[in-house]
């Protein structure tokens, strides 16, 4: 499978990180996350100001079928919430690494990342949730 | 691909389904396509134009005989004396408290003249040994009648939206468009190669759409699919056919009615001859007309984000007035909606409710149904 990308960290989870250059990082949730969840209709996010930490719950994703929730791969301050996504969610299923991104965070701490998992690391997860 | 999941029953399409990429599911005991693309695009497909739906795993039971018509009299709520030939009606299959054993559609396949009686009522796939049971425990009466069940030998296709008329014309010589709503009469299909298919095709429903439902030889299931998807009609599945059916306000058996739910408190009424003497399950509905309903069903929009789903609490002024039965997002008016029962004093279109949508509380108006209705053509 070579949908997710190689530049990014993932989590068990099944969301996904990209770090910038700024201390920055955007966050999302993963192509095999939005295929299980289907038609996303709602998504609730963490306002811009708020703390979030590695691993806890942030936010809901409801679909059609269900909810689950989202869990935070990282540490920080929520800088910026992609609105777009919040208001046409679509936009996850079509591109979850892409226009789908959710929040960006200023993180509290950039090698945090380097706990989660590879590209590989990912797709060897959903490989064994598949069967 | 994944394998066809063990101990499911399959209908005639299950191949075609795996082929083109179903998510199949299990209900009612068989294995169906949830979706093949996402939900809400085939929802709008069927809004916009035309989606095919494999609806082979519902029941489809005949009775013939002298005292068919005789028989189900006694146990669905429709007045079948009356039905016409070539005529269906929605109809409703009562315990003898009056809940609801199972909804479905009976239609009279006979001319008429009375000598050789022949119904199909067609229900649900969850229910149908249920069914099956029920109807023979009461046949004993009717000694000069024979129930056939023919869900297995048969497939059903619904084709539903604004150009499932055209679409069906050009296999059946032109005679869909000329139907009205709930008529029912056997059509010979051209099917684009081979002999043509004998059908029953009925201008019916689950989707609030204008449609059909065509039931086949379950050898003639693939031909028939096929040729619709040539013809331009979207695959749907289980999925939008819920998110259809939702906003037209039809409800699910076991899920908005069943065995502990009368018509009259699902806002039925309409589909139940109380005239009509001697059905099972009139007694327990006449005393509950006398004595007044405790609850209703009702539809609500929800006013915030969240969708109601089944199970969920409804709440007024810090009162439990009711519950969710069925909940989900209509894509058609872009917000969550909601069917359930609340109490009788409660159960007004403008009452203003919360729903708990797993611990946070959202405010809901209850609207008059059905949520969606097709635009005059």
């Amino acid at each position: 499978m070579t949908e997710n990308p190689r530049d990014l960290r993932y989590t068990k989870e099944h969301e996904w990180v990209r770090l910038g250059a700024d201390g920055t990082a955007e966050v999302g949730i993963t192509h095999f996350a939005q295929d299980q969840l289907g038609d996303i209709v709602y998504i609730d996010l963490p306002g811009v100001g708020s703390s979030i930490n590695q691993h806890g719950k942030m936010g809901e994703v409801e679909s059609v079928k269900s909810v689950s929730d989202l869990y935070s791969p990282v540490t920080g301050e929520v800088v910026e919430v992609n609105q777009e996504a919040v208001e046409h969610p679509e936009q996850v299923n079509e591109a979850p690494y892409d226009k789908g991104w959710l929040i960006r965070v200023r993180l509290a701490d950039p090698g945090e990342t380097e706990q989660l998992l590879t590209a590989e690391q990912y797709e060897a997860l959903v490989a064994a949730e598949e069967h | 691909m994944a394998e066809s999941m063990p101990s499911l029953l399959r209908t005639p399409l299950n191949a075609e389904h795996h082929a083109s990429g179903g998510r199949m599911v299990p209900f009612g005991g068989w294995e169906m396509p949830l979706q093949y693309t996402s939900i809400l695009a085939e929802a709008r497909a069927v809004r916009a134009g035309v989606g095919i739906f494999d609806v082979s795993h519902m029941a489809r039971l005949h009775v013939r005989g002298e005292d068919a018509t005789a028989f189900l009299d006694r146990v669905l709520t429709a007045k079948v004396s009356a039905l016409r030939s070539g005529r269906a009606r929605y109809t409703f299959l009562l315990n003898e408290d009056g809940g609801i054993i199972d909804d479905g559609v009976v239609a009279r396949l006979d001319d008429g003249s009375g000598a050789e009686e022949h119904l199909l009522l067609v229900s649900n796939a969850g229910t149908r040994p249920t069914v099956m049971a029920w109807l023979e425990r009461w046949s004993g009466e009717f000694p000069r009648q024979a129930l056939h069940d023919a869900t297995t030998e048969t497939a059903m296709v619904a084709v539903q939206g604004p150009q499932a008329a055209a679409l069906l014309d050009g296999m059946a010589d032109g005679t869909p468009s000329e139907m009205r709503p709930f008529a029912c009469a056997a059509v010979s299909l051209d099917l684009g190669s081979g002999a043509p298919a004998s059908a029953v095709v009925s201008r019916t429903g689950y989707t609030g759409e204008n449609g059909f439902e065509v039931v086949v030889s379950a050898g003639d299931a693939v031909a028939l699919w096929r040729r619709l998807v040539d013809g331009g009609a979207t695959a749907c599945g289980l999925g939008s056919r819920d998110t259809l059916r939702l906003e037209a306000a039809l409800m699910l058996s076991e899920t908005d009615v069943g065995p502990s739910t009368t018509p009259l408190e699902a806002g039925q009424d309409r589909f139940v001859n109380l005239e009509k003497e001697g059905f099972v399950g009139r007694e327990a509905l006449l005393r509950m007309r006398e004595q007044g309903m405790q609850r209703r069903m009702v539809g609500f929009q929800v006013l915030a984000q969240g969708i109601p789903r089944t199970g969920y609490t409804l709440w007024k002024d810090g009162a439990r007035v009711g519950e969710v039965t069925s909940g989900g997002y209509s894509p058609t008016l872009d917000m969550a909606i909601g069917l359930g029962y609340v109490a009788i004093e409660h159960a007004t279109p403008g009452t203003e409710l919360t729903v708990d949508l797993r611990g946070r509380a959202a405010p809901a108006r209850i609207v008059k149904l059905p949520f969606y209705r097709r635009p005059k053509s």
